[in-house]
């Protein structure tokens, strides 16, 4: 007696539990009762597809972190081999990972290894004929670079979502390559703007003009090579103040400062009440810019802002740590570059591999008629169960209940998502999860032919069936765990229902239900049927 | 109540028929797909799907008219959800540049040809836009899937029961994905993410079905030393005859109600189930049941030196009508 107090406590106490987790929460927002706050933040969150909102997949370029890093080492190499006087005849590159120096003299070539040291770090030297070195990129530097890339380009996108102001954003790594970034945007239905606001690169240069503006490239180069160390850059279009149709500023290749070495930049107007951009630099930024304005005072700088000169205003007297960018920008323009600067650029150029939008009307439809088919699968499992079974069929619709409650309160403890092949798994939970009690009572029904006593019969029912049901469910849970690992968004939700639900449905047809037919049982003596 | 009580059907008996209805399903299902393909969702094929909600009721004709010029011949045009909405699917196969951000120029583009055609005020409900990557990636993805978790049951259930009980379980499951591959051809639904959760889930269900019938078996072959292997698996599938069809009947009708009730979206999945449902029943009997008794030949289970001990196993009472030898049965 006293062990079936304890079940039936037990019995009571995880019903208690997972209805207040999972169906309090829900009843309390719909009716507005009072629950503590802790408990509505546990409540289950709706999925993108039921709730309306954004899903966009990108893909980083993570071939640009390479690039960079190769650009960077060989600017270091040719300046290193300038200040040391070691004459050579070209440094280029050759691909994302690879760069080359040729026309080293022989008598140079011990200076000239002393010189490529600190670049050595990263690269790996191959000499060649003609006094030629290849360096490239060592292997575990680029995949150490990729990964940093991208994880780099999600927190980059993070702290712009969330400048953006989206509530409960989610954003996470995926993909076989591991370069994929999953950003999902609940509640937000303006595509272009959050697109916009996340691809950009954000990468503000300042760099200082050595000519220009030119209408034409082939003005700033002479005999078409680009002067060593300096690059042509366009200018944006309509810039004020600027010749019409493209103009072309020829540039030094190191920036004076980087979007780095903000700390802060935010919507303001300049002297022409232009809506403009003022930025504030840190310490360290502001003692190199002060340094570079100084030696610069009568000539351009250069505001490049994602390889585009915005403008390139005369440098009139020493500048440390506050500028402003100006060019022809509307008001929400600005708003979008004060945001996309503060949140630091992308280290590479994101690509959009997919794009979802759910309309908030279309998500309402979808929950309309998944809980209308919930509900009408429900009555159709219920009203056989007990036709079929009597009274024994009410203890299968209590056991599926609690099967109910359990699912919604896990899923709300674990923090899953309900989407709407989420609500297609609760349905079919119900259909499957009475699979258990069938096999059992159907059990009971052949023990109680072989002439046993009602409550032998269902012990020897619910002892022979259990390693059925746990072979069956094990089975169940390999192919839903291998079903969460291949879906995405939706899918992983109907995966978690699912697991869940076998769970809890192992529990109730076992536990929950054998101790009701010991409960129902126990105050009787001689108990000679059993309502099956 | 009981719906099938002390039932003796021979269902050994009909495996021939049954392999060679199965052969001319999936053979069907293989020359639709070949000739008329699969339709894949957008998910696979990549392209461009918005669903628009008009002012005014518009005609599938007028829609398509008003696309044919920029969009061709190739778009599909479908009503959406509720009539009384008046919302339209439209679908094209072309995508925006999978660079930057303009990967949506083709649903402004069809936007824009629609706002052309005078066709009343509409807005936006919701797009799908996925580019040729994604689909690429969810193949593999998909059909790894399928093959990792038919690998994980075959070995649990080798771990649990006997390699030809596992061979068995997961020949059935794989002839289940075949029949449900065929009757998605045959109806035309396109094959999308939906579909191919449905699809993995029929695999749970599937060998679910099968354990419960092979868990009998192992179960009888303990108290029926003396029988072949075919008449304790038909005693098998006739003691749990009413389970089989009562689980797959409710399942069914969660089932049903999904497909009715469920909603645009998940019509596809519903369909699914409902197919893999029935044939996840009718494999475990015909196929997997069929498979065990080839594997295991047709000579009594254990030599009968001595008596079954029926009395120690407190198993039910066996059916007493002498089963027919399976001569029929061209065990290898």
């Amino acid at each position: 007696m006293s062990n079936l107090r304890w079940k039936v406590l037990t019995v009571l106490g995880v019903f208690v539990v997972f209805a207040g987790l999972g169906v309090y929460p829900i009843l309390a927002a719909r009716y507005h009762i009072p629950a503590p706050g802790w408990l509505m933040d546990k409540q289950l969150k709706l999925g993108l597809d039921l709730k309306g909102g954004v899903h966009l997949v990108l893909r980083v370029q993570t071939d640009d972190a390479l690039r960079l890093e190769t650009d960077t080492e060989m600017e270091r190499l040719r300046s290193e081999l300038e200040t040391r006087k070691i004459p050579v005849t070209n440094v280029v590159a050759v691909n994302v990972t690879q760069f080359r120096v040729e026309g080293v003299q022989p008598g140079q070539d011990a200076a000239f290894r002393q010189a490529a040291t600190e670049v050595q770090v990263n690269f790996d030297r191959s000499s060649g004929t003609n006094g030629t070195y290849t360096f490239t990129l060592k292997p575990n530097i680029q995949v150490n670079l990729r990964d940093e890339s991208v994880v780099q380009a999600r927190q980059t996108i993070e702290r712009r979502v969330n400048e953006l102001g989206v509530t409960e954003p989610s954003i996470t790594q995926q993909g076989s390559g591991g370069d994929q970034i999953l950003v999902q945007l609940p509640g937000v239905t303006d595509v272009e703007r959050a697109k916009q606001i996340m691809g950009s690169p954000g990468l503000l240069e300042l760099k200082i003009v050595e000519q220009g503006p030119s209408p034409t490239k082939e003005a700033l180069t002479t005999g078409g090579q680009v002067p060593q160390g300096m690059e042509v850059v366009p200018g944006a279009p309509g810039v004020p103040g600027e010749p019409a149709g493209t103009v072309y500023y020829l540039v030094k290749r190191v920036a004076a400062v980087t979007g780095r070495d903000l700390r802060n930049a935010r919507a303001s107007l300049d002297e022409n009440n232009q809506p403009a951009v003022s930025f504030t630099l840190h310490n360290e930024g502001g003692a190199r810019f002060g340094k570079v304005t100084a030696e610069n005072i009568g000539r351009q700088l250069a505001i490049v802002l994602d390889g585009r000169v915005q403008s390139a205003p005369r440098i009139e007297s020493r500048i440390s740590t506050d500028g402003r960018i100006t060019g022809s920008f509307t008001s929400e323009e600005v708003q979008n570059l004060s945001l996309i600067l503060r949140s630091g650029a992308l280290p590479a150029t994101l690509t959009y591999l997919e794009e979802r939008t759910i309309g908030p009307s279309l998500g309402a439809d979808s929950i309309r008629s998944g809980v209308l088919a919930s509900f009408v699968g429900l009555l159709f499992v219920v009203l056989f169960m007990l036709v079929y079974y009597k009274l024994s069929g009410v203890n299968a619709v209590v056991a599926l209940v609690f099967n109910l409650v359990i699912l919604l309160g896990l899923m709300a403890y674990i923090g899953a998502v309900m989407t709407l092949p989420g609500i297609a798994g609760f349905v079919l939970t119900m259909g499957m999860g009475v699979d258990s009690n069938v096999l059992i009572f159907e059990r009971i029904k052949e023990e109680l032919e072989a002439q046993r006593g009602v409550r032998a019969a269902i012990n020897a029912g619910f002892a022979r069936v259990f390693w059925t049901l746990v072979d069956t469910h094990t089975a169940a849970l390999i192919s839903a765990a291998f079903l969460f690992q291949f879906g995405t968004g939706p899918i992983r939700g109907f995966a978690v229902t699912l697991f869940v639900g076998l769970v809890s449905n192992l529990f109730t047809s076992t536990f929950v239900s054998k101790t009701l037919f010991e409960l129902a049982l126990a105050r009787k003596h001689q108990v000679a049927t059993l309502s099956i | 109540m009981h719906i099938f009580k002390d039932t003796h059907f021979d269902f050994l008996r009909w495996r021939w028929h049954a392999i060679a209805l199965s052969a001319l399903i999936v053979a069907a299902g293989v020359f639709t797909i070949a000739t008329r393909g699969i339709q894949k969702g957008v998910e696979f094929a990549g392209g461009t799907v918005v669903i628009e909600q008009f002012d005014q009721a518009v005609s599938i004709q007028q829609v398509r008219a008003a696309l044919e010029k920029s969009f061709g011949q190739d778009i599909s045009i479908q009503e959406f959800g509720d009539p009384s909405q008046r919302q339209v699917m439209i679908r094209v196969a072309q995508v925006g540049a999978e660079s930057g951000a303009s990967l949506g120029t083709t649903a402004d583009a069809l936007e824009a040809a629609l706002k052309q055609a005078n066709l009343g005020n509409f807005r936006r409900q919701g797009t799908e836009i996925v580019g040729p990557a994604v689909g690429r990636e969810l193949t593999t993805k998909g059909i790894s899937a399928t093959v990792l978790s038919l690998a994980g049951i075959l070995a649990y259930i080798s771990f649990r029961f006997q390699l030809s009980f596992a061979t068995g379980a997961v020949v059935a499951t794989m002839h289940d994905l075949l029949v449900t591959f065929a009757f998605l051809a045959f109806f035309g639904y396109d094959l999308t993410l939906n579909v191919i959760a449905a699809l993995l889930t029929i695999t749970g269900f599937s060998t679910n079905d099968t354990i419960v019938i092979f868990d009998r078996v192992r179960e009888n072959l303990r108290g029926m030393r003396r029988d072949s292997i075919g008449t304790i698996i038909n005693v098998a599938i006739n003691q749990t005859l009413g389970r089989t069809i009562i689980t797959s009947g409710t399942a069914l009708l969660s089932a049903l109600a999904l497909f009715f009730f469920g909603g645009e979206v998940l019509h596809g999945f519903a369909f699914t189930m409902v197919v893999g449902i029935i044939t996840g029943t009718y494999s475990t009997v015909f196929i997997a049941a069929a498979i065990v008794s080839f594997w295991r030949g047709s000579a009594p289970t254990r030599a009968a030196s001595h008596a079954p001990a029926t009395a120690s196993t407190g198993a039910p009472p066996q059916p007493q009508r002498k089963q027919k030898p399976q001569r029929k049965a061209r065990a290898s």
